[in-house]
């Protein structure tokens, strides 16, 4: 390898004996990543260490304090009593949200799996909402939903005095979920079916030759070839799940009660309206150690649902 | 060769251009030596609001032409927590609209530079004419905090054409009978809700903003804390009743929007709604209905009224908050506030008085002056605030929550809000 250095140094060049070739080749690895290196180094991981340092502290804004208060914030995520109903929510938001999600996506995959005339406009009309802006597509959606709104008003037609979806504790949750779910679906939808065509078409003839019925062979075959896409739009669609908040902001505020307050509605509103930077941050954390749980504990998994890894 | 030469130059581009993206440009204010730059937050971006102001600031330059007031205006409903966020990053204005409702908190934190010096220094300020009640919620230790340089009532519009049509007396025929009490207007409402119209709408309530509510149990003599804000008040029977009334008139009679309807008055769909009177504005000009402005109905308690509020103030942390605060008693001033009062009634007592309001609110009648504007500002208590008060709005929203259903159990709803809403209130 040191020969072929040596032959490919120009001729007549002066160079220092430290530039070597790999150096070099190392400087400037290191100077194409720098900007996303800088970029997360300033935006994720300072200040990742800074709401940490701040979940220590006691900060005031509007008095101009800063006081160290130890594990104060942390004793207080124990003594919250609107904690478990925040925990609660979120989980069955995100629950609600992975099963549907996963399962229309799937769904919709398999059927526009097929090479048929037009196929390509069910995909982009599917996949539409996803570039759709997120606040703009909520907004629209809460005027249907209201109780003299667009959807209780195609169901009138039917007879049906529909229910108020906003401000029913029941159907408020699946009203947010609902509406996440076809914000995002075509996203998930589309990885499904870059899936489902990478499936080798000779498994199904050679199950189709032995008589597998079609239920078999996606349970057999599909499923097992498409486990690695399964795990990655699981681990997507749980980490944004925590994340939601425009949806819970436009929807609902929270309401009604605290039955859609998922935990970063509750953490924005702890920080940003009560100025509570402190336990806001401390929640932060905590919602950071969940997040980090969930995807390792699905990673381990993988060896469990996913059939192969490249 | 060329390939590290291209990278050296990369590199070098990147290092210049770094800096430069990341330094403070963009205001296009001069940076002189004594130059003093100063920025006031506000929620308004009216036009006729913004030229107004910045005629103001001309003014002021006049004799500190070294000072530059720039406005920015930030979003209505999430202007205190968009104020508060610049203040934690560091990036506090030297002035700022407050609300009403968070006055306690930038009061008592100690955020504002006290006012009252620099007002009673200024020459031909005349500060005593500022109603005290008005000064009140803005004052602490006897030092006034922030100017309340808006004082406007809450009072009830009409769309006479639609309850005429409902066949139900106007609330004008009522008053004239003296028959202009809550259990009327309600019924005005519903007859009005029944041929397919609103009825009365609380403007701005939505089920979320609550302390509009005020609006309505202010007549019951209800009030959601005691007056020295340490006991809550919500389980006794004044708001009991109120509540009990407000719960009738939504479920029952149908006179009130039910929660998740939205029904638009000034789009004349409704009989009645009650905002403040700046609301004006929003009448329509295209296809005008025959409108009224009165006073809020009588309840059981008796005539009473309701004002908002909304105050300026100047960041303490601010580096020129005496210029600032000098730039505060300019811009309310007798003179200016003439002129703001066009906009934002003023509290002074000399601008109260029925010759100089029908000038700026040539929409409203001598009548509607005197009746809603004058002596709602003079007997009007300010719509409630507490130190604190986004927790709280925020505990009693999600807690009132249980009470707009058809089968609300009221008092015991009201009772859980007091058991969450206590240990706030004694902070």
């Amino acid at each position: 390898m040191a020969v072929v250095q040596q032959t490919a140094r120009p001729e007549g060049r002066s160079s220092s004996s430290f530039w070597t070739v790999a150096r070099r080749d190392s400087l400037a690895g290191f100077l194409f990543i720098a900007p996303q290196l800088i970029g997360i180094t300033l935006f994720v991981l300072i200040p990742l260490c800074l709401v940490f340092w701040y979940s220590l502290h006691e900060w005031n804004v509007l008095a101009n304090t800063f006081t160290y208060t130890g594990l104060a914030n942390y004793q207080m995520l124990l003594e919250d009593t609107s904690l478990p109903s925040v925990l609660g929510a979120t989980a069955i938001f995100s629950a609600g949200l992975v099963i549907f999600n996963l399962s229309l996506a799937l769904l919709l995959a398999v059927l526009l799996n097929q090479k048929l005339a037009g196929i390509t406009i069910f995909r982009t009309l599917f996949f539409s909402p996803v570039v759709v802006s997120l606040v703009a597509w909520t907004i629209v959606w809460g005027f249907l939903l209201q109780k003299n709104g667009g959807i209780n008003g195609v169901l009138l037609v039917f007879g049906i005095d529909g229910p108020n979806w906003l401000r029913e504790p029941v159907t408020a949750m699946i009203s947010v979920i609902v509406v996440q779910v076809f914000k995002n679906v075509g996203l998930n939808m589309i990885l499904f079916l870059a899936a489902l065509q990478g499936v080798p078409n000779e498994l199904y003839e050679a199950a189709r030759i032995d008589g597998a019925p079609r239920f078999k062979q996606f349970r057999r075959i599909t499923l097992p070839l498409i486990s690695p896409t399964i795990l990655l739009t699981s681990i997507i669609t749980i980490v944004g799940s925590l994340q939601v908040f425009a949806q819970i902001a436009v929807l609902t505020q929270g309401g009604p009660g605290l039955t859609t307050t998922v935990l970063v509605y509750y953490l924005y509103q702890q920080a940003f309206q009560f100025h509570f930077f402190g336990y806001g941050s401390t929640l932060s954390i905590m919602l950071f150690v969940i997040v980090a749980v969930l995807t390792f504990a699905q990673w381990q998994m993988r060896k469990r649902i996913v059939f192969y890894e490249s | 060769m060329n390939y590290y030469k291209t990278l050296k130059s990369a590199v070098a581009a990147i290092a210049v251009a770094v800096p430069l993206g990341i330094s403070p440009v963009g205001s296009g204010i001069a940076n002189a030596q004594d130059a003093v730059n100063l920025r006031m937050t506000i929620w308004s971006a009216n036009e006729a609001h913004l030229k107004l102001f910045s005629d103001i600031a001309t003014g002021f330059k006049k004799d500190h032409p070294n000072v530059t007031v720039t406005y920015e205006s930030l979003p209505f409903d999430t202007y205190t927590t968009a104020l508060t966020t610049q203040i934690a990053g560091g990036n506090a204005p030297d002035m700022a609209w407050i609300f009403e409702t968070a006055a306690y908190d930038f009061v008592n934190s100690g955020a504002l530079y006290p006012l009252t010096d620099t007002l009673k220094a200024t020459k031909g300020y005349n500060a005593e004419e500022l109603s005290t009640t008005a000064a009140e919620r803005w004052t602490k230790d006897g030092k006034l905090f922030a100017y309340p340089f808006s004082t406007s009532p809450f009072a009830m519009f009409v769309n006479n054409d639609l309850i005429k049509a409902s066949g139900a007396k106007t609330p004008a025929e009522m008053i004239a009978a003296n028959q202009w009490t809550w259990d009327n207007a309600i019924a005005t409402a519903s007859t009005v809700g029944k041929t397919g119209k609103g009825g009365l709408i609380v403007r701005d309530f939505n089920y979320q903003i609550w302390q509009n509510l005020a609006s309505v149990w202010n007549g019951w003599g209800a009030s959601p804390w005691s007056a020295d804000g340490k006991t809550c008040t919500m389980t006794e029977k004044p708001m009991v009743d109120a509540l009990t009334f407000i719960h009738n008139a939504v479920f029952k009679n149908k006179a009130m929007p039910g929660p998740g309807e939205s029904v638009d008055f000034f789009a004349g769909n409704a009989a009645m709604t009650i905002t403040q009177i700046s609301r004006a504005s929003l009448l329509p000009k295209d296809k005008p209905f025959a409108w009224d402005l009165v006073p809020l109905p009588k309840g059981p308690a008796g005539n009473y009224a309701l004002i908002g509020q909304a105050g300026v103030g100047v960041m303490q942390s601010g580096k020129n908050a005496k210029t600032a605060a000098e730039f505060v008693a300019y811009m309310t001033n007798p003179e200016n506030s003439a002129k703001l009062s066009q906009f934002f009634p003023s509290a002074r007592k000399s601008l109260l008085n029925a010759e100089v309001l029908k000038k700026t609110n040539p929409l409203l009648s001598q009548e509607q002056i005197d009746k809603v504007v004058i002596s709602g500002i003079a007997t009007g208590k300010v719509i409630p605030g507490h130190t604190g008060f986004a927790q709280i709005q925020q505990v009693v929203r999600s807690g009132l929550d249980a009470v707009w259903r058809p089968d609300a159990n009221i008092p015991a709803a009201l009772q859980q809000i007091c058991g969450q809403i206590g240990p706030l209130l004694k902070r």
